[in-house]
């Protein structure tokens, strides 16, 4: 088991320094002088100019410029946002946990929904309701996300009026920040309408997050269901005479699961990557929203810390899941 | 089969039937498939007659008819049957050569993708030991970056523009491509018949082009047509976001952008774009999955 730990942790050092390297490189590769583009039409004169660049340290040679970075990023020293002067990972983690609670509620939906939907496709196989899941499925998969929260925010906000358009909570509800997530911090107030408020606010940005993972689960969950459905013990279960339900929620879902969970541990680059374009549309104060701002404020440092920092995460979390995975199942562990 | 034996002829039996033959047999039993192929058809012809379709420039603006309506809807004209935009450019004009743009670089993402991802994992497959290790590492970086974050990097680098989103997008996938063509090398390699051309004389270029790859290709054009779906998708989600495809030219993603303006007075305005990109993802994956059961047994479920 250790060995296999090691060994896992081992395969994430490449793949970490190449990350940073990249990001590294983002902010060195940009055509032009990074100072005066950040600076824009104004313009910049020399001194400042020189001094912005000591600055970010773009006035020493390049490998001495990436030790520096390197051994910033483990003293959590991801420089300076240009537009605020905050450091980077202090405006990255104030509006992380805005991103973290949507994609928590996104996947949290997307398995409640997807989960069921692929077991019913696949004991109902070739009926009706299986290719209606599946066609669903297929069509969320294909879907821009970007228009289809458009298309809601149409509907639901516009049309019907049911929810509101942007923002985590109605701006007459004052909430003290104790733990970022709005969720909580609503609970936590005496406010009465505050948590109804926020749940109102969250649901369609949550929905149209989840779309993606929703039919990406449901799809996995369906194959990895007919495989299971197909084993003998199954036959023996219900030779046994206990009831399709039983069978298929006790004896084979616990098996059928196992490649569902990687799958939805490989969900979080999609919720990242998803978290983008959903923050946009519903002005949501996330990471995803404050990335895309700052590549549109030329605001490189945050862009270069931004990305860093994500992928990490998504690093991170997939490390997790492949370690359960091991855990879980242990022919993983064992093999070479 | 076998009721085919008993009813058929002597004559046909002998007769069997040739890969293309049986390719289509397998791809038109699928009727999602097909429908998906017709769509691509469709848009294709569109987009190549563009210009003999409509009698509207994609970028004429008609100032005395901003946002028209849909011609069934009140105050439309069959003259803008899919309605205008706010600056008064025909909707169904803008889509059809919108299809243009997205046919185009989902073309191109593939092509690029799949050319350099095959060179680059015959290489790594074929000559194995560090060269392999070193490429699998660097495709291992680009896998654990969502692909639409690192199309973001990239184009921070390179300028946001369509060849460019072009170029992010097909980096991002190519590592499938590499692993796909890595793996099949690797398989095909200990086969009799690539040992009998290489005990027979043949050389390195022969061997990896003329003898393994060809035994490579299924698993690749499944893959390069599921890839164009994402790719047209990422390409527009960059166009929405502004680092696509610049305005004003009329790409679905781009012609997006600004819709939230219009969500409360103009819905045309926000529906079509989006329905031309979800078809069209549609389209590409149902004949993915059709080319997928056709060409690749092994990937059957």
């Amino acid at each position: 088991m250790f060995g296999f730990l090691l060994k896992r942790v081992s395969v994430i050092i490449p793949t970490f320094i190449g990350v940073t390297l990249l990001t590294f490189a983002l902010i060195r590769l940009i055509p032009g002088d990074p100072v005066e583009l950040m600076a824009g039409e104004r313009g910049v004169d020399p001194v400042r100019h020189a001094r912005l660049l000591a600055e970010m340290g773009l006035d020493q040679p390049l490998l001495v410029q990436y030790w520096h970075y390197l051994t910033g990023i483990f003293h959590g020293d991801l420089g300076i946002s240009v537009v605020t002067r905050e450091p980077v990972i202090r405006e990255f983690f104030t509006l992380f946990p805005a991103t973290l609670e949507l994609s928590f509620c996104a996947i949290v939906i997307a398995i409640v929904v997807g989960l069921p939907a692929g077991i019913i496709a696949a004991v109902r196989r070739g009926k009706v309701t299986d290719y209606t899941v599946m066609g669903m499925s297929l069509t969320g998969y294909s879907m821009p996300i970007f228009w289809w929260g458009l298309l809601l925010i149409l509907l639901f906000s516009v049309t019907l009026g049911w929810t509101p358009v942007s923002g985590r909570i109605s701006a007459t509800y004052w909430v003290d920040e104790a733990t970022g997530f709005m969720l909580i911090d609503s609970l936590l107030s005496d406010e009465p309408g505050a948590f109804l408020s926020t749940l109102h606010h969250l649901i369609l940005p949550a929905f149209v997050l989840a779309t993606i993972p929703l039919a990406v689960i449901a799809r996995m969950t369906r194959s990895a269901m007919l495989e299971v459905l197909r084993e003998d013990y199954v036959l023996v279960a219900r030779a046994k005479g206990l009831a399709m339900p039983l069978v298929v929620c006790v004896h084979a879902l616990r098996n059928a699961l196992i490649p569902v969970i990687t799958v939805i541990g490989l969900q979080v680059g999609v919720l990242m990557a998803g978290a983008i374009l959903t923050e946009t549309i519903f002005s949501w104060p996330g990471v995803g929203k404050w990335l895309l701002d700052s590549i549109r404020r030329r605001d490189y440092p945050s862009v270069q810390g931004g990305i860093l920092l994500v992928s990490c995460i998504v690093i991170f979390v997939n490390l997790t899941v492949d370690i359960f995975y091991g855990v879980v199942n242990p022919r993983i562990r064992h093999q070479r | 089969m076998n009721e085919q034996l008993l009813t058929a002829s002597p004559g046909d039996v002998l007769a069997t039937p040739g890969p293309w033959r049986e390719f289509w047999d397998y791809f038109s039993a699928n009727r999602g498939a097909l429908i998906g192929a017709g769509f691509i058809l469709l848009v294709l012809l569109a987009a190549l007659f563009a210009n003999l379709l409509t009698p509207h420039s994609p970028f004429e603006q008609y100032r005395d008819a901003i946002l028209t309506p849909p011609a069934w809807q009140e105050g439309g004209v069959w003259r803008y049957p899919l309605g205008t935009d706010e600056v008064g450019r025909d909707i169904l004009t803008r889509l059809i050569f919108g299809g243009r743009m997205s046919l185009f670089i989902g073309m191109m993402v593939v092509c690029l993708a799949l050319l350099l991802g095959t060179l680059i994992g015959l290489a790594a497959g074929y000559a194995r030991g560090i060269t392999d290790t070193l490429i699998m590492r660097a495709m291992d970086i680009i896998m654990a970056l969502p692909s639409l974050l690192l199309a973001l990097a990239i184009v921070t680098i390179l300028g946001p523009g369509l060849i460019n989103a072009a170029i992010a997008i097909a980096i991002t996938y190519l590592p499938h491509y590499v692993r796909i063509t890595r793996a099949s090398v690797i398989a095909e390699s200990s086969r009799d018949y690539v040992t009998a051309s290489r005990v027979s004389g043949a050389g390195v270029l022969r061997l990896v082009f003329i003898t393994i790859l060809p035994n490579c290709m299924a698993p690749l054009i499944v893959q390069a047509s599921l890839g164009f779906s994402n790719a047209i998708l990422d390409a527009a989600a960059l166009g929405f976001i502004g680092l696509g495809a610049q305005p004003p030219s009329p790409e679905w993603g781009s012609m997006l952008s600004n819709a939230l303006e219009f969500i409360q007075r103009a819905w045309w305005v926000v529906t079509f774009p989006g329905l031309m990109i979800l078809l069209t993802v549609l389209a590409f994956n149902l004949m993915g999955d059709g080319l997928r059961d056709a060409l690749d047994p092994k990937m059957k479920l």
